[in-house]
């Protein structure tokens, strides 16, 4: 496999982890999955809804199992506590498995993550055998606090979650992606593929995203868009853009040998 | 008939229901893939059927659902 990404010992060739929410239904949920090309998704884990028809369609029918990896996450949590019952809810759920996305929120209004919440469920998590993905601010050294406890891969804000308004501090990004030792990701404010693609050339892993994709006019589209974006990212990164020389042009075309009447 | 919690809001459990697995049947819930705590700590599936439910417990019963 050329380039993988590896997350928890894990190789994936997609370095797009797309969210399954705010969809208009599962099967444009599937067909955005599927245009994507991810292999990661994450889904939420919510209280059953016992007013319901027990026979109403459930996402995870929609969601091959040999075809992604499940990760589910804490969205909504605003303590270590409820994260970490969250998390151990989903290993049953999900059959013992192992990799999750752990959030823990600061404020309903930004969504903005509880620091001291996050790293408190993280060092809980890491203790009990999970492999932690994790949301946080773009704080380095937080985020290098949330490496030394045993999270496999960090992922700071972009912007705020489903805000859409994209990279808007690349120099922590930038910080962060240096001192890590684990896989960092963009998670959260990508808006449209450009965003995707500034985050992956200044060397970001991957980028997670849900609502650039389900709330665009046409998601499954672009869902295919952000793949693209992400790859063009990923290979400008690898083959390592060309200097900046400012105010100084340079011609792409030889000085020599242009007609010219000029020159007699 | 003992008085539980589910998932925040209180039942009366009828007779017949005397363990977690029978609960989960009542709620038209038996194959689904669902989870479940029971006073803060997981019920392994593999449990539900001689897990008894007595007065006062709290119950957390969850799903997967589409989230970023």
């Amino acid at each position: 496999m050329q380039d993988p990404l590896i997350i928890a010992g894990q190789s994936y060739q997609s370095r797009l982890l797309v969210g399954t929410g705010k969809y208009r239904d599962f099967q444009q949920t599937a067909d955005a999955l599927d245009a994507s090309g991810c292999e990661i998704v994450t889904v939420a884990i919510r209280r059953v809804n016992l007013g319901q028809n027990p026979n109403e369609p459930n996402l995870l029918d929609f969601l091959p199992k040999n075809r992604y990896t499940l990760l589910p996450n804490t969205a909504g949590c605003y303590t270590a506590d409820d994260a970490v019952r969250t998390l151990r809810l989903a290993r049953e759920l999900l059959d013992d498995h192992r990799l999750v996305k752990l959030e823990v929120l600061g404020d309903p209004h930004t969504l903005y993550p509880n620091v001291r919440d996050t790293l408190k469920a993280a060092e809980t998590l890491v203790k009990e055998g999970f492999d932690v993905m994790v949301y946080t601010s773009d704080d380095p050294i937080v985020a290098k606090e949330l490496e030394q406890i045993g999270c496999c891969a960090i992922m700071p804000l972009a912007s705020l979650i489903g805000s859409g308004m994209g990279i808007l501090n690349p120099w922590n990004l930038q910080l962060i992606i240096e001192q890590s030792n684990v896989p960092v990701l963009v998670d959260a404010g990508v808006g449209t593929a450009s965003d995707a693609t500034i985050g992956m050339e200044l060397g970001c892993h991957g980028v997670l995203m849900n609502t650039a994709i389900a709330a665009a006019q046409d998601p499954v589209r672009m869902a295919l868009a952000m793949k693209l974006g992400v790859q063009a990212g990923r290979e400008a990164y690898l083959a390592g853009r060309m200097p900046k020389r400012f105010y100084s042009a340079t011609p792409s075309s030889p000085r020599e040998g242009v007609i010219s009447s000029r020159s007699g | 008939m003992p008085c539980i919690r589910i998932n925040g809001e209180d039942r009366t459990l009828s007779g017949h229901v005397d363990s977690l697995a029978a609960l989960i049947a009542e709620l038209g819930l038996t194959g689904k893939r669902i989870a479940i705590e029971r006073n803060g700590e997981i019920v392994p599936r593999s449990q539900h059927a001689n897990t008894p439910l007595a007065e006062g417990d709290a119950l957390e019963i969850v799903v997967a659902v589409g989230g970023g």
